[in-house]
């Protein structure tokens, strides 16, 4: 089975901006939609369009949706999945990419229930290959390959929908590079009517009060991370790591361990549930190294390993290990270079 | 207001104790090979769940768990924490499931179950991580969903006012019941066991586990009906053999392989080896990384 529907992205935006995530999903869809020689497809549903498309269209969009309505913004589960699932009975895409972000993961299973067609979350890689079913020995050819850590790390399955579509799959922010394809591509604009694909009784839930922040933390975009895991011990430990940070002028990054230990903050996780970060430098304080971690850090430059386990797994993957404890190195690490920094 | 209350719970491998027998040829999960665990974020769902009971007298919280017949274990848990019964949905049928087949199984079961106010459940479930089943079901029942939950503020008049923890914000909404509200880790913690519930649901038992009890237990419990837990089958609940179990999902898995990292070659030393670290320093000076 091989189809020429098309591959189409989810786009979110805040504030008249297009979310980063779905700008690198654009920069992905277009690969993958060479790849299977279709058009690449985005659409955006909320209000307040205008010109919206010319920020999607460098991205290799070839074709924006756009549906408008004051009540589709912000977004609320029910109208946005009605739109999807309308619009997709007509166009009937191959392939959709969404954001595995707190909007995606949350329209992306109720489309994906309605439409009966397979969701993958969190996807960490996305790939087009053949497969051929173990059991009836049927072949499918160009199939959306949805790779991803599954069960805690320990394996890296890859996930098929042979028969179902549209292929459905999530990727966290981060994990795709966002790269401009063509600064003067451009591509057209189908405006829709909204009340053809919604209904007043999909406007059920009523949005009070909404504190959107634009958040403090921006490990993702810092050179130097100095991010700790469950081996740090506790909260009061993690200020060790700030220090260090501020003294190279870094971010601090956590483990999800560390995280889930309530040692530190949600917003700094780092992995295949949290960011993924490409630093110039990675010191990794305590932090064992779970695949979902390593999957989130792993193109960093160069990766320091401060663990007082000389078989910590990270220590496979990292340029230097420092075997020992946090305690001792890393006020070290602050007076050496305080001592030669100019 | 007495309301009835569905608590989805799942019994999760403990993820982070994985042994070599973990994985079954067609890639699905051996689940008898591993520690289980309640999963953490439908215990944030129960203490919701417990907190909408104790404002609202007469209210029931039913666990509904999906899985192996030992899935049990996590309703006598939730049962001494403070919820009324529980139902096992368990069947090999409904075995190598997806989150579409599983949602599918468990809005049978809720159907089955018959008249219920409010769905609570975890976000997600730590073997998976999908977040996935809580929307599916909502819209397999034709109803609202109301994700990312970190505490429901009220309830009152056919509506649940509940505030949400999105990645970078708060947002309150208010939504119609019946619905599917999916509880964060950030939420309140679940309280913990009440002695007195231990020593009277201790011997809750399903009746899969009831036969392997010793007949004087076994007659305790036929006299008692509150350590009667419910085992129901997917035929039972009415289930369309072509949407559960392997056969019933539409994502397969074609492969799996186990993580083994290309080992780079690299520099070790002794936390204590001063010179050593001194060095290093110097040397992200020099070539820029830092300074």
């Amino acid at each position: 089975m091989s189809d020429n529907n098309n591959l189409i992205v989810y786009c979110e935006f805040e504030d008249g901006k297009i979310a980063d995530v779905s700008l690198e999903l654009l920069t992905k869809g277009r690969v993958l939609a060479d790849r299977l020689g279709v058009k690449l497809e985005a659409i955006v549903i909320g209000d307040k369009l205008d010109g919206i498309e010319k920020q999607l269209f460098p991205f290799g969009a070839d074709t924006v949706y756009k549906v408008e309505d004051k009540r589709l913004y912000p977004y609320t589960s029910n109208p946005h999945a009605a739109v999807l699932i309308n619009l997709f009975k007509e166009i009937k895409p191959q392939i959709c990419l969404m954001g595995a972000t707190c909007i995606g993961r949350d329209l992306g299973p109720r489309v994906s229930s309605c439409l009966h067609s397979g969701l993958t979350a969190d996807c960490t890689s996305l790939e087009i290959g053949d497969h051929k079913d173990p059991k009836t020995g049927k072949e499918y050819t160009d199939l959306l390959y949805q790779i991803r850590p599954a069960f805690g790390g320990n394996i890296v399955a890859t996930i098929v929908n042979p028969e179902c579509r549209p292929q459905m799959a999530t990727v966290r922010e981060g994990v795709m590079k966002k790269e401009i394809y063509n600064p003067d591509h451009k591509g057209n604009v189908v405006n829709l009517n909204a009340s053809k694909y919604v209904s007043d009784a999909d406007f059920v839930v009523e949005i009070i009060d909404r504190h959107i922040e634009k958040s403090k933390v921006n490990i993702k975009n810092s050179p130097i991370i100095v991010a700790g895991g469950y081996g740090v011990g506790s909260k009061e430990n993690f200020q060790l790591l700030f220090d260090l940070a501020q003294t190279l002028g870094g971010e601090v990054g956590a483990s999800r361990a560390a995280v889930d230990a309530g040692f530190i903050e949600h917003d700094r996780q780092i992995g295949q549930t949290g960011v993924t970060v490409r630093p110039k430098l990675y010191i990794a304080c305590g932090i064992s190294g779970q695949i979902q971690h390593i999957a989130g850090m792993q193109e960093s430059s160069i990766i320091i390993s401060v663990n007082n386990d000389p078989n910590a797994p990270i220590n496979t993957i990292a340029d230097y290990v420092i075997t020992g404890d946090i305690e001792e190195v890393l006020p070290k690490l602050i007076k050496y270079y305080k001592k030669n920094s100019k | 207001m007495s309301l009835n209350i569905i608590v989805l719970a799942k019994q999760v491998p403990d993820t982070r104790n994985v042994g070599k027998d973990a994985m079954k040829e067609d890639g699905t999960i051996n689940r008898a090979a591993l520690p289980a665990i309640f999963n953490p974020e439908d215990l944030n769902a129960l203490e919701q769940a417990l907190r909408l009971k104790d404002k609202n007298p007469g209210s029931t919280v039913t666990i509904l768990t999906m899985g192996l017949p030992r899935a049990a274990e996590v309703i006598r848990e939730a049962i001494y924490r403070g919820a009324d019964a529980g139902i096992v949905l368990t069947d090999r049928a409904l075995g190598g499931a997806d989150t579409l087949a599983t949602s599918y199984s468990l809005a049978q079961a809720v159907k089955k179950f018959g008249k219920c106010d409010i769905i609570l459940g975890g976000r997600q479930a730590i073997d998976g991580d999908t977040a996935q089943v809580g929307p599916q079901i909502a819209e397999k029942l034709g109803i609202p969903q109301v994700t990312y939950a970190e505490e429901i503020l009220d309830l009152n008049n056919g509506y649940v006012t509940v505030k949400r923890r999105l990645e970078n914000g708060v947002e309150t909404v208010k939504a119609p019941l019946p619905c599917v509200v999916t509880v964060n880790g950030s939420a309140a913690e679940c309280r913990p066991r009440n002695a007195r519930r231990v020593m009277k649901y201790k011997y809750a038992v399903s009746p899969s586990e009831k036969e392997k009890l010793s007949d004087d237990l076994k007659k305790i419990v036929d006299e008692r009906p509150y350590l009667q837990l419910a085992e129901w089958g997917a035929a039972y609940v009415d289930a369309d053999p072509e949407q559960i179990g392997l056969a019933g999902s539409p994502t397969k898995v074609k492969n799996v392989e186990s993580v083994v990292f290309t080992a780079k070659e690299n520099l070790c030393f002794a936390g204590n080896d001063d010179a050593a670290l001194e060095n290093l320093i110097k040397e992200l000076i020099t070539n820029h990384t830092i300074g």
